[in-house]
């Protein structure tokens, strides 16, 4: 027994030689990670571990509250990551305020092994370098949708119809979740329903927000409709919650994150009849063709205040993070943006949803205002207490409130 | 003590004082009366995994430039205090002119964000305060009339409460009424209603807030109330019991009133607390329903964009408000001091 122990530590010890060697080959730097917390960036937090050793340090930050910590840590000098792992949302206030550095040089020099659509180009300049897409799409239960005899829905008006069916089937009571919880999460919603509209979230060339109209009407009414097949709980659920209730088999219809799929399909936390009949596919569309959904891309970027050399040991411990093994790997963990990516059961509803022709979320600097406003204010509209024209005029106005402070609006 | 032995005495404290409570307040009130820079755009080309696209970007090297010209932002003056997500002066002034009933014009202020969240804090606060002072005093006669074997254990399980943090106690909680926890079945056993959820309405959740309030803060007032019980004069009492008072005459005329600066120690102390209600909201997932003043100061410093500037006007009515609730109470306590003085 002990020398087998012995046997694999030798083993191992060979094994992390060489592919600190070979993968990485760096002599000293200090690589310091802030990012979200879910299985496809522990994995890639997990590849760039490996190029530890020999001078080189990798220690990680992983915390679903990352996007609080961001803007704090790298405006510190010499910043207190060395690099942030964003989203197409979280990239702005970094952006913003100068806080990440060019990657140009980096990857002409590490970054042959990328390919061209991982690079994220603001103005010309590679700012990140994505690795994963997710989208939020629709899941549904085959089994429960054929006990109620109806097809799935492709609209969210044969979802709503799909959900009445099963109701009167007397098959659930609440068919229908989606992430409701008040505060970004419920922004969220909105604005996945409102790019089905087709229409703009902002006047043209301006920071003026342009939702207060009937496309925005007609998406505050399709959310309160769904909500009536959800549970009364709704405004308290997020994606925890969304994915346990789905895995207790208490919903046959939801709306949920690409990067759940993974964890729910497998045989962990649930029985063999939810996730043999869970479904992954394409967001429903709201008017016409337009797929109300948003695309996301997960990559990571490199703070501007640390030296060189910490930075071109991040880029280029990262850059190993995300190579192809760590990404045969972890294949069912994400949607990875990888030549040797397998598409699965799990990536189906992201890349339905992506050919589907929905768009990216906007990476606008005052998204995130108006996001926030969302978020807040129509919670009211959904309880009933006020109407959808209230609701969106409420939105303007604390959105108004929160640019002219910002700087955005005059 | 001679004055200056005083003042070499108090100077660490006061220094304490002067460079954690007041020069942070200081600089709160600065920031509420600035706002940030006009932020400079520009349009630029941006390309990723979903193609490219002309998007709005701020134009970091511009607005770092105003910023290190004048790092506290534009002034502002109060105008941050009076924008719609503050006092909304402007708002409150329309939905008065145009109100159709006294009714109609609460619903419009209610609608703001600030009127709602002091609504539901107000409530809490009032609420709270003395039913924690009540149910302290009762569950503090009770425990001194426990015999003494018991009274340890029966002191540590009142006090549990309080132990535990609040966002871990609320959180618990917050599963145990969940349509699928223990309490929330139960109760929907009860009322034989399968759809009732503590969660969903207003009212049920403004309900589970209070309870929940006075079931954690209740052993803060028990505990006090319990050593002020040590002390009632047991002469006082006895001389009661020859005059025939009976056990409620003796608690009204004898122990009350031996106890009553001890209620106002406790007012004080959970009228502060209470305004500031903060970590039941989070642990119960309760900003659909309820909000307070520092869940609203929170909500501005998370996310993407952090707003410290409206944090901060926030934060100094916050300040106004617990200053206005107490002030009754320091009022009284002034006038017992001179008082006694003379």
């Amino acid at each position: 027994m002990f020398l087998k122990k012995l046997a694999l530590a030798g083993a191992v010890t060979v094994l992390s030689g060489t592919t600190a060697l070979a993968g990485c080959g760096l002599s000293a730097g200090n690589v310091n990670i802030l990012g979200n917390d879910f299985a496809a960036i522990q994995a890639v937090v997990a590849g760039a571990g490996e190029c530890a050793g020999d001078g080189v340090t990798v220690s990680a930050n992983l915390t679903t509250e990352h996007r609080d910590l961001q803007v704090a840590a790298l405006t510190a000098n010499p910043a207190q990551y060395s690099a942030a792992i964003v989203a197409n949302s979280s990239i702005v206030p970094l952006l913003n305020d100068g806080l990440i550095r060019s990657l140009d040089d980096l990857v002409a020099k590490h970054g042959q092994g990328l390919q061209p659509s991982q690079l994220i180009t603001i103005d010309g300049k590679v700012m990140a370098v994505a690795f994963m897409a997710n989208a939020q799409h629709l899941f549904y239960r085959s089994d429960v949708l054929a006990a109620a005899g109806v097809q799935p829905p492709k609209s969210y008006e044969e979802v709503l119809a799909a959900a009445a069916k099963i109701k009167s089937a007397g098959l659930m009571d609440h068919p229908v979740i989606m992430n409701t919880k008040t505060g970004w999460n419920l922004g969220e919603e909105f604005v996945n329903m409102y790019m089905g509209t087709g229409a703009p979230f902002f006047k043209a060339g301006s920071a003026e927000v342009a939702i207060n109209n009937d496309h925005g009407v007609a998406a505050l009414n399709m959310l309160k409709s769904l909500t009536e097949y959800s549970n009364p709980d709704y405004l308290t659920y997020d994606s925890n919650a969304t994915a346990a209730v789905w895995e207790a088999g208490q919903a046959a219809l939801g709306i949920m994150w690409g990067s759940r799929g993974g964890p729910i399909l497998d045989d962990e936390g649930s029985t063999e009849e939810v996730t043999g009949s869970t479904v992954l596919t394409s967001a429903p569309t709201l008017m016409g063709d337009n797929v109300a959904s948003t695309l996301w891309w997960d990559g990571f970027t490199i703070s501007a205040n640390v030296s060189d050399a910490d930075a071109e040991a991040t880029f280029v411990a990262l850059v190993n993070g995300i190579s192809d093994d760590v990404v045969r790997t972890n294949n069912d963990a994400a949607v990875w943006l990888s030549a040797v990516y397998e598409p699965s059961a799990a990536s189906a509803g992201v890349s339905a949803t992506a050919m589907s022709g929905a768009n990216p979320y906007p990476m606008l600097p005052y998204m995130g205002l108006l996001h926030g406003a969302l978020g807040a204010e129509i919670t009211e509209f959904l309880q009933g207490s006020e109407t959808a024209e209230q609701a969106l005029a409420d939105v303007e106005a604390a959105y108004t409130a929160a640019a002219k402070e910002k700087g955005f609006l005059q | 003590m001679a004055h200056r032995t005083f003042f070499w005495f108090i100077l660490p404290s006061l220094a304490a004082m002067l460079l954690f409570i007041a020069l942070p307040l200081v600089s709160v009130a600065v920031q509420s009366l600035h706002i940030e820079h006009e932020q400079v755009l520009k349009v630029t080309k941006n390309c990723g995994p979903f193609g490219c696209k002309e998007e709005t970007t701020v134009n970091a090297e511009a607005t770092q430039m105003l910023r290190d010209q004048k790092p506290l932002g534009r002034f502002n003056g109060l105008n941050t205090y009076f924008d719609r997500g503050h006092l909304a002066t402007a708002e409150v002034a329309q939905a008065w002119q145009e109100r159709s009933s006294l009714g109609g014009f609460l619903a419009d202020l209610y609608n703001l964000p600030l009127y709602k969240a002091i609504g539901f804090t107000l409530v809490y606060t009032f609420v709270v305060t003395p039913l924690v002072i009540l149910l302290g005093l009762v569950i503090a006669l009770g425990v001194n009339r426990v015999t003494p074997i018991l009274k340890g254990p029966t002191i540590f399980v009142s006090l549990l409460p309080m132990i535990v943090t609040p966002l871990i106690g609320s959180l618990i909680l917050f599963w145990m009424i969940d349509a699928q926890g223990i309490i929330g079945k139960s109760l929907q056993y009860l009322f034989d209603d399968p759809e009732l959820s503590l969660k969903a309405s207003p009212a049920l959740t403004w309900m589970t807030l209070i309870v929940y309030g006075i079931w954690h803060s209740a052993p803060f007032a028990f505990v006090v109330f319990y050593a002020g019980l040590q002390t009632v004069n047991s002469d006082s009492l006895e001389a009661a019991q020859i005059d025939g008072a009976n056990r409620w005459q003796q608690l009204r005329y004898v122990v009350i009133p031996h106890l009553m600066p001890l209620v106002i120690f406790i007012s004080l102390i959970q009228l502060m607390d209470n305004f500031r209600v903060f970590e039941p909201i989070v642990g119960f997932s309760a900003q659909a329903n309820a909000t307070s003043l520092s869940f609203i100061i929170f909500n501005d410093l998370r996310g993407d964009v952090m707003r410290f500037n409206s944090a901060a006007a926030t934060s100094v009515l916050t300040i106004l408000g617990v200053t206005i609730l107490l002030l009754p109470v320091l009022i009284r306590t002034w006038r017992d001091f001179k008082g006694k003085a003379i």
